[in-house]
């Protein structure tokens, strides 16, 4: 690259209140990968739990708002297949009647990555020089996966990861029952995605769950918690960039 | 279009506490996902064959009148014809006066999604008619007096046992110590009566899974050969069928029916395909000496030109169905619509108004499997999503969702207020959390509590700490 890439860190509001440690790891990966990070302080929400629940007003008025936020940076990177998503798939169409943010809409989503998918695609990442000595499971998020097509990507990076061991889940394409809001409108059909999920989870042996969503993530370490699991969860990001000597996600501290 | 009692909210906790609809939908997964994928992956050309399917099918919807006057005229020059149902009671009363003038005592009757949408098994045995479902899963829920659990298999939420235990109750002329444990036993019953049946109706009925605009042919896909028999023994033969089956050729027709198959079952062609022209000619062995078709408006023109016409490309494959999350948890009657799953939940407020049925497309995660595996490409979740915004503006949306959804969007359009709440909500709760990390209850989220432990914040927000990290000079 001819120069160091500027790019706009959106932490997203789950990462900004629930897991710092997630902003700093993808900071630091970025970093390490040769970018020029900052992180707009005027960021808070992509929109999706209006968008999804109807409120196009609101959605269109965060959107406008990130917009606003990120337009000057060269890339928008999120540690977030659903929030990155939200930017990519979802704003240039919220915002195709708006005369001043269409094409905004439009150029903002071009340039908008989720975290994983950033490094391999566009900064050329091969491996993460981290270790991690365990056998992992990795959930791959809907959104991730068929909104932004992310799937290869972060098996590429953990398999540099030293000692860490991949295991396949057997639904791996399926929902863990998050789904934003759907998890407390619907509580007991979300709870009983989530534990089809870890019963996968703990099938596989693995004595990690990684994801690159922490809403997904959340859902999943909730719920592994209150079956008394043992098997941690942590965003995959952790892990690449070697945060991983605190508390995993719901652990004790 | 309503199938029984409640919501999905209200049906959900029997859904999940019986035993035998959880084992028959655990079997989704190995059974009709696994079968899909094989054979998808089988032929080369199947996403090719997706996008001809639904670029065919959008040319038709663009000139849906012109392709249906065709047919029509088609229809007729062979002998048949076509009565014009706007509404469900047109169809019914239609359906009711064929059978009146047949002088008509038994009704067979092949699978049809339009009959369960307009009600007419009910309609006619209240005119005195004895209807026969004819397709063996329609037959065994009919003897359960139960609706369909699935648009393509209505009895999925049955076990062999409760099938056989609903053939000793009803078929009481049999003797009642027969074996009923194989399901060969099961199935030589079944046939024994409904050949019977078959024999004597005076009427058929099937539904059609596509209309042939140049030849006035419908299609008719079965596994049981049934929907044979039903239309050729009975001396009339009605077809019910909506107006969006329409396909301009056989080769468009074959097209389809090339997705059809392997997107439902994952069979490269289900055991019968079945092309019929107009009834019983000179010299022909068997047929009707009547041939009806009925097609069904019911909601569908007011669906073109809008946001929900992309829907009516659908051809009832359920993959949708079989692949979604949500209907794999609750199954198809918690839906309480005839049409379950993704596909009817944007069918059904469609059909039957969005105030009675705003919670089928609000009962999705968008995890975006449905669209994924759609033959016909019909973007589902952003069509359930067009229904939330609808029911937002409409303030059909509940007033807790509305208030909650007014709070954080007032917050979240001002980041100061939004970083002085975070910025002081977050450690306030880490610290409430303690050396746990995290909260096995916690006051407005029983929602999520009651089943999952809520991981506690880790305490400063990240936006706080990265100023101090920036302002400490970084790395």
């Amino acid at each position: 690259m001819a120069k160091e890439p500027r790019v706009g860190l959106f932490a997203t509001c789950l990462v900004d209140a629930m897991r710092p440690q997630i902003g700093f790891a993808a900071a630091k990966l970025l970093e390490d990968a040769g970018c020029i990070v900052e992180v707009p302080p005027s960021q808070t929400c992509c929109g999706q739990p209006a968008y999804n629940n109807g409120d196009r007003e609101t959605a269109r008025a965060l959107a406008r708002q990130v917009i606003d936020s990120f337009k000057e940076y060269d890339y928008i990177v999120v540690p977030s297949g659903s929030c990155a998503g939200m930017i990519h798939a979802h704003y240039p169409a919220l915002l195709a009647d708006d005369p001043n943010y269409a094409a905004l809409a439009l150029s903002l989503a071009s340039r908008t990555f989720e975290l994983v998918s950033f490094l391999v695609r566009v900064l050329k990442l091969e491996r993460a020089t981290a270790s991690y000595g365990e056998a992992v499971a990795y959930h791959d998020s809907c959104s991730g996966l068929r909104e932004l097509g992310i799937k290869d990507e972060p098996r590429q990076l953990l398999a540099g990861v030293e000692g860490l061991e991949l295991r396949e889940l057997a639904g791996a394409e399926e929902c863990c029952g998050f789904g934003g809001t759907f998890c407390v409108k619907y509580p007991d059909i979300s709870t009983k995605m989530v534990t089809d999920k870890t019963a996968d989870i703990e099938a596989t042996g693995a004595t990690t769950v990684l994801a690159g969503d922490l809403g997904c993530l959340l859902n999943i370490a909730g719920r592994l918690k209150r079956q008394g699991s043992k098997v941690k969860a942590r965003h995959v990001a952790e892990v690449l960039a070697g945060f991983v000597g605190g508390p995993a996600i719901g652990e004790e501290r | 279009m309503r199938s029984r009692p409640g919501s999905i909210k209200s049906n959900t906790h029997a859904a999940l506490a019986d035993p035998v609809l959880q084992e028959a939908l655990a079997k989704l997964k190995t059974g009709f996902q696994a079968k899909r994928k094989i054979a998808a992956a089988n032929l080369p050309e199947f996403d090719a064959l997706r996008d001809q399917a639904r670029d065919m099918k959008t040319m038709v919807l663009n000139d849906l009148d012109s392709y249906l006057e065709i047919f029509e005229s088609k229809v007729v020059e062979q002998g048949g014809q076509v009565h014009w149902a706007e509404t469900a009671q047109d169809a019914r009363d239609i359906v009711l006066s064929i059978c009146k003038k047949a002088n008509a005592k038994l009704i067979a009757k092949g699978k049809s999604m339009i009959s369960e949408e307009i009600m007419l098994n009910h309609w006619l045995e209240e005119h005195g008619f004895e209807v026969v479902e004819t397709d063996l899963g329609e037959y065994i829920i009919q003897l359960r007096k139960e609706p369909p659990s699935h648009i393509i298999a209505p009895a999925i939420h049955l076990n062999r046992k409760q099938v056989a235990s609903a053939f000793k109750e009803r078929h009481k002329e049999l003797n009642a110590d027969r074996p009923l444990d194989e399901p060969r036993a099961l199935l030589d019953e079944a046939r024994a009566i409904l050949r019977q049946k078959f024999l004597a109706a005076d009427v058929g009925i099937t539904g059609a899974n596509f209309l042939v605009a140049e030849t006035g042919s419908f299609v008719l896909v079965t596994n049981e050969g049934n929907g044979d028999l039903t239309q050729t023994l009975p001396r009339v033969h009605i077809v019910l069928a909506s107006i969006e089956k329409l396909v301009p050729t056989l080769e468009a027709a074959s097209l389809a029916v090339r997705l059809l198959a392997r997107s439902a079952t994952g069979q490269e062609m289900t055991s019968y395909t079945t092309v019929t022209t107009g009834p019983k000619r000179q010299g022909d062995l068997d047929g009707p000496d009547e041939f009806h078709i009925v097609l069904l408006d019911n909601g569908r023109t007011a669906m073109m030109g809008g946001p929900f016409e992309d829907m009516l490309r659908c051809i009832r494959c359920a993959a949708c169905i079989n692949h979604c999350p949500v209907y794999g948890a609750i199954g198809g009657h918690a839906y309480a619509s005839f049409y379950c799953g993704p596909m009817g939940s944007v069918l059904t407020p469609a059909l039957a108004g969005l105030e009675d049925w705003a919670e089928m497309p609000d009962a999705s995660t968008f995890c975006g499997r449905c669209e994924q595996v759609c033959p016909m490409r019909i973007p589902l979740p952003r069509m359930m999503r067009a229904w939330r915004e609808r029911a937002f503006e409409r303030a059909i949306t509940p007033t807790a969702t509305r208030f909650g959804l007014g709070v954080w969007g007032f917050v979240a359009r001002r980041p100061w207020l939004y970083r002085a709440l975070v910025n002081l909500g977050m450690p306030l709760l880490a610290l409430m959390a303690g050396k746990r990390g995290r909260f096995a209850h916690l006051p407005l989220a029983s929602g999520w509590t009651k089943s999952r432990d809520l991981p506690a914040p880790e305490g400063k927000t990240f936006l706080a700490q990265w100023d101090a990290y920036k302002k400490g000079g970084g790395r």
